[in-house]
This record gives C-alpha cells, structure tokens and sequence, in this order.
C-alpha cells in the first residue's frame, strides 16, 4: 500500500513529507511500547503510535520502519520532525485513534506485522 | 554487496544516563559503519536492536555508560557497560514482560520488559553480569553469514 493511499484512508494530514508518496508499504503495527515494536517487527513497516518523542523516530530507524502515523491528530515537536527528516521517514497525523487506524487500514488490505 | 573488512574494527561511544534527545544515536551510528563495510542486511537489523535496547537501558537506568563494539571479519561483538543500579535478579529480568520500570519510563515508551529478552533474541551469544550498586554488564556476539 502506498503512502498516499494510506494518508487517504486515515484521512491524515502528512507532517513530514516523502520524496516518494508511492514508497510501499508491506504491513504495519501499532505501539506505544518501543521494545514490542523492535521485537515484533517486520522491515518495510508501517508504524502506527501515540508516541511523538524523537526516540520514536530513532527506534524507526533502528526498526527499517518507512513511515509513522501518529494518532488522535499529535503533532511531534520541532526536534522530532527535524529528526524525521534528516532520516527520511515520513510522518502523518490522523484524528482517528489507534484502534480506528489499525481497523481501517487491516480493512483496505493492509496486514500486521505478524501473521497472528 | 560483499563484506569489505581487512582488519578488526573497533569503537567506543560514550552514553550519558537521562539524555534521551540523542538516545539512539551510537545504536544508528554502528548502524552506518556496518552498512558501510557491506554486512548482511538481517545482521545489521539484528546487531542494531539488540545494540539500541542496551543503550535504552543505560539512558533510562544508569548514570553513564560505554558501549564497545569490536568487528572482525567473522562476527560483532558489543560490550555495554554501565554505572547504573545493578540487575538484583537476573533470571526474572530475563522473563519477558517483567519490569522495575517506573511509570515515567513507560509513558516514554520503554519498560515493557522486552529489553533484555530482545537482546538474548537477536544474539548469537549473550551474557549478562551485574551487581547491585555498582552496574551492569551486557556482551553479545553477532556472527557474520
């Protein structure tokens, strides 16, 4: 699924943008816990957060994550996005909370990271 | 790309308990050096989540810290070490889930009781030694392909 697509279906509006809007996105997860996000995991991810601190991005990074969507319309601050950009994963913010974003996406064919 | 490393490498990176502005930045750092010698994407993912949950420990726990990496061309080896609290049961922060985090730490994001487990996970070999006190010590070994 593409970014854009994804910005679409969760009514998102992107913070920090990507060269790429048609990047693919394979799967996606949703955490608030930085350590279930590198445990479970999968490259080419999306990741789905309440989180906006800069470490958020960091573990990302760390993760091979391609995109964040924060949600509940948080915005990260200053550093966060400075950062998102420097490491080039774009960002989005969506009114939906994370149960409504995981929904809508798993429902559009968007599967979890992990296969249960 | 094929691995390009002639001689061992080494490094150090200093970590500053409580600084989580650049937590992360030594686990990205080694990050790019394995990338730029050509190891294996799935051993790059691997050292760095394992590397990246250890440096967390030190921010969230310790008072300072080191994080030491040695490459050779078999295998990374990562040594971090830190003047923190100390581990006062090992086997149970062993245990996945389990945690002494306080609520601060969790609303941060850490805490889960993954930390350790996820080290043990994306090692080849892992130790763990601490005292109460004084600080902790964590060893892993990545072997290359």
């Amino acid at each position: 699924m593409t970014l854009k697509k994804i910005a679409e279906i969760l009514d998102a509006t992107i913070i920090s943008d990507s060269d790429d809007l048609n990047v693919q996105i394979l799967n996606a997860c949703s955490a608030d816990m930085m350590s279930a996000v590198l445990y479970y995991h999968t490259p080419n991810s999306l990741l789905i957060t309440g989180l906006t601190q800069p470490h958020v991005i960091r573990t990302a990074e760390i993760a091979g994550i391609k995109t964040i969507v924060f949600v509940l319309n948080k915005k990260p601050d200053a550093l966060t996005i400075d950062l998102a950009k420097q490491k080039k994963i774009p960002l989005l913010s969506t009114p939906c909370c994370m149960y409504t974003a995981s929904g809508r996406l798993f429902s559009a064919g968007l599967p979890g990271c992990l296969t249960k | 790309m094929a691995l390009n490393i002639t001689e061992n490498i080494d490094g150090i990176f200093q970590l500053i308990g409580g600084n989580f502005s650049t937590a992360g930045e030594a686990s990205t750092q080694l990050k790019h050096k394995l990338a730029e010698i050509g190891v294996d994407e799935e051993i790059i993912r691997r050292a760095t989540i394992a590397t990246f949950e250890a440096e967390m420990n030190v921010i969230i726990y310790a008072a300072a810290g080191w994080l030491h990496y040695y490459i050779t061309p078999g295998s990374i080896k990562i040594r971090i070490e830190d003047m923190g609290p100390g581990i006062e049961n090992i086997e149970l922060a062993m245990q996945e889930g389990y945690s002494t985090a306080p609520e601060w730490v969790r609303e941060m994001g850490w805490g889960a009781g993954m930390g350790l487990p996820n080290m043990k996970k994306n090692s080849d070999t892992f130790t763990v030694d601490s005292v109460v006190g004084e600080g902790t010590t964590v060893e892993m070994v990545i072997n290359f392909p």
